[in-house]
């Protein structure tokens, strides 16, 4: 009886538990649909990113987004770090001293310009927020250093209760590649004020940013052929730049993964080492009578 | 069940030390010869579990300390700084974050173990008053810890929690304005919940040494809710009986641990909380972390502000008063057929809390936590009255006779007695 009891204690704890969980609220909009779930190279317990596809990210990041956009938690060096778009070193000093950094100051008290360096963070394309502001008619856009985790959108019940299980995570990047390409006429009824847009995925379907990507904008590196490997295409570009801003804000997420492997594959093997001495201390009683 | 000492100091050092300090006397006689219980069910390995991650928290924190600034300005940065430059410190954040959620999933389970197996009775009320005093010092922890990231969430959790003090009548006002160190939550706020998240692990660790000498005076309940009476037949030695099995308990719970930490380190938190604390700004839904939601949601079902308030408070408090409110001398509920289905619909009446407790408050999720609030508190009611009329199962007379009676019941009774009848000398 009592060992029954405590297994639906434990399963109706570990349910209850699950149920309990909050569901990420920052971004239920009502009527809104969900974002379709894309496949990505980083989800599971083996993802990893796809350098080439971090590195056409970075493309359109830098000639589209960084326009308005800031990633001032990006430093040039992490795009050759390991588990990155692992640009070589070489290419990622040259990238860096096309930017002019302003430093100082120097001995005489002045702030001088200088090439940017490796090491500098990637310069914000405003001085503060308050210009930004000025310049967008009153919008912010957000920096994108950690955008990717800071949005998502409300899984629902039972679905967040199966997320723990299927590891799914990836609602950030499957949000952004769902508002980059949900711009829309707006419906009957819905009139836009100047600098307004209709986006079926933001939240409350009016969005200040107009719609970023138009097929064939950005140019990406062509294959052996000629022809790049992936279609040149607003769908394909909100992929790569989405993949990219997963990186940005989690830029570790493959040493994690890696580390998280072993890890298990060592907690698994001790508990089943620890089970048998159990078992086997627990096979002879101090007075010999049987344990259970 | 502290008998008299075992220990037997065997080199001319410990014989020496033992006179002047008896110090591993102590060690001894809690950690080795403490008799267990015989019956004890893995639910009994979370108490050794929780230490665990209290020690696990304070080590990874004094380590996070050590490159976390707590300035309203720089805080955000400083985390970010941690999770992208500082070798392991995605790991280190990563634990400490999900280790909180993790020591509440533990300290539930352990707190509900308790309540089923009435281990709040006679003789350890003390024992689980201090355990309600952790509860509480938890909750304290948590609640600042969440605010030292300076996210959004941090930020209006801050401002939501801490205004409540403000419906306590006369004496409201100033203690917010106290807490906050200021007339809005800011930076003094950040600073003083930081140095009282640094101190307040160290309380926990103190009562949680008086928990565990209580324990050890008292001795464990245990799943049939009968004494001890033959330490000999009705126990086992804590070394290496219970502390293999608590290792054990504490791997697999590390499994479950390490799961998201390394796959899923966001999903107990909240989006938000990746955005920089923002005055200006609401987010759309202020929502605890999860395991405040029940209270929560008993907070705003009263649409009074100091009702709810003592209404949130009350419900905490009002466990403390257990060992007084059950009023059945049976202490495990697997002999009280009628409390034991008051325990069921209690559990489901706190995760139903709880989920209420991450839906907005407004329409029918109102009603509804109004209706689980009074189920919350009529649980209590309901223990008072059925322990007086209720008619509960035999008791087995001892701990060795239900052990002997369950092998019977699973056939293992013969094979045992025939393996025990060629092994006569069987001390491990």
């Amino acid at each position: 009886m009592s060992r029954t009891s405590f297994r639906l204690a434990l399963t109706g704890l570990a349910a209850g538990l699950s149920l309990a969980l909050f569901q990420p609220a920052a971004q239920a909009a009502e009527g809104a649909p969900k974002p379709p779930a894309l496949s990505w190279s980083f989800a599971g317990p083996f993802g990893t990113f796809d350098r080439a596809q971090l590195q056409r990210g970075f493309k359109v990041y830098k000639e589209v987004c960084a326009a308005c956009h800031g990633a001032s938690l990006v430093r040039f060096r992490n795009l050759s770090q390991p588990g990155g778009p692992e640009f070589s070193a070489g290419q990622v000093a040259a990238l860096a001293a096309t930017y002019q950094i302003k430093d100082g100051p120097n001995d005489q008290g002045e702030m001088f310009e200088r090439p940017g360096r490796p090491a500098d963070a990637f310069p914000s394309p405003f001085p503060n927020e308050q210009a930004a502001r000025a310049a967008q008619g009153g919008a912010y856009p957000p920096d994108f250093s950690v955008l990717a985790k800071a949005r998502t959108y409300t899984r629902g019940f039972p679905t967040f209760i199966f997320d723990i299980f299927t590891q799914y995570q990836e609602q950030g990047p499957d949000y952004i590649h769902a508002l980059l390409t949900g711009y829309k006429e707006p419906p009957a009824g819905v009139t836009l004020l100047p600098g307004q847009n209709y986006n079926e995925f933001m939240p409350g379907h009016l969005i200040a940013m107009p719609n970023p990507l138009s097929d064939g904008q950005v140019e990406y590196p062509k294959g052996a052929d000629g022809k790049s490997p992936v279609p040149e295409t607003a769908d394909q570009y909100a992929r790569d730049v989405a993949a990219f801003m997963v990186w940005m804000a989690e830029p570790h997420l493959e040493a994690r993964k890696r580390l998280g492997m072993q890890v298990m594959l060592f907690l698994v093997i001790f508990a089943g080492l620890l089970y048998y001495t159990k078992k086997k201390v627990w096979s002879r009683m101090p007075d010999g009578s049987p344990a259970h | 069940m502290s008998g008299h000492s075992s220990y037997v100091p065997k080199t001319g050092i410990e014989r020496w030390l033992d006179a002047r300090l008896p110090i591993v006397r102590l060690a001894h006689d809690s950690a080795v010869s403490y008799p267990v219980p015989r019956n004890l069910n893995y639910l009994w390995t979370f108490g050794g579990i929780l230490v665990f991650m209290l020690v696990a928290q304070i080590v990874t924190g004094i380590i996070l300390v050590m490159h976390y600034t707590p300035h309203a300005t720089m805080a955000f940065n400083s985390v970010e700084h941690i999770m992208r430059d500082v070798n392991y410190g995605w790991l280190l954040r990563y634990l400490h974050s999900n280790g909180a959620s993790m020591f509440f999933v533990a300290v539930y389970v352990h707190i509900f173990r308790g309540l089923y197996y009435g281990s709040y009775k006679a003789p350890r009320e003390v024992l689980w008053i201090l355990g309600v005093v952790i509860f509480l010092l938890m909750m304290a922890t948590a609640f600042m810890g969440y605010v030292l990231p300076w996210g959004q969430m941090s930020f209006w959790g801050a401002t939501v929690i801490t205004n409540l003090f403000s419906a306590l009548p006369v004496i409201g006002e100033t203690i917010v304005t106290f807490l906050w160190g200021g007339y809005s939550v800011d930076n003094p706020t950040l600073n003083r919940f930081f140095s009282l998240h640094y101190l307040l692990p160290f309380m926990i660790f103190g009562v949680v040494v008086l928990h565990v000498w209580a324990l050890h005076h008292v001795g464990q309940n245990n799943p049939t809710g009968v004494e001890v009476k033959n330490v000999e037949k009705d126990t086992v030695p804590f070394t290496p009986y219970a502390t293999v099995k608590d290792i054990f308990g504490m791997v697999v719970f590390m499994i479950v641990f390490a799961w998201f930490v390394f796959y899923q380190p966001n999903y107990m938190g909240h989006a938000d909380n990746y955005i920089v604390a923002n005055p200006a700004a609401t987010p759309a839904h202020i929502v605890p972390e999860w395991y405040f939601l029940p209270f929560y949601a008993i907070l705003r079902a009263i649409p009074d502000k100091l009702g709810g308030v003592l209404a949130m408070g009350s419900a905490i408090v009002v466990l403390a008063f257990l060992p007084w409110i059950d009023t059945s001398k049976v202490k495990s509920m697997s002999y009280r057929p009628i409390a034991r289905q008051l325990f069921w619909a209690f559990l489901a009446v706190c995760i139903g809390l709880g989920y209420l407790g991450a839906m907005p408050a407004e329409g029918g999720y109102v009603i509804a936590s109004q209706i689980f609030t009074v189920l919350y508190f009529g649980f209590f009611v309901a223990l008072f009255v059925v322990g007086l009329f209720e008619r509960p199962k035999a008791l087995p007379t001892s701990i060795a006779d239900a052990v002997l009676a369950a092998s019977a019941k699973n056939g293992s009774a013969a094979r045992m007695a025939a393996a025990t009848a060629a092994e006569p000398n069987v001390k491990g």
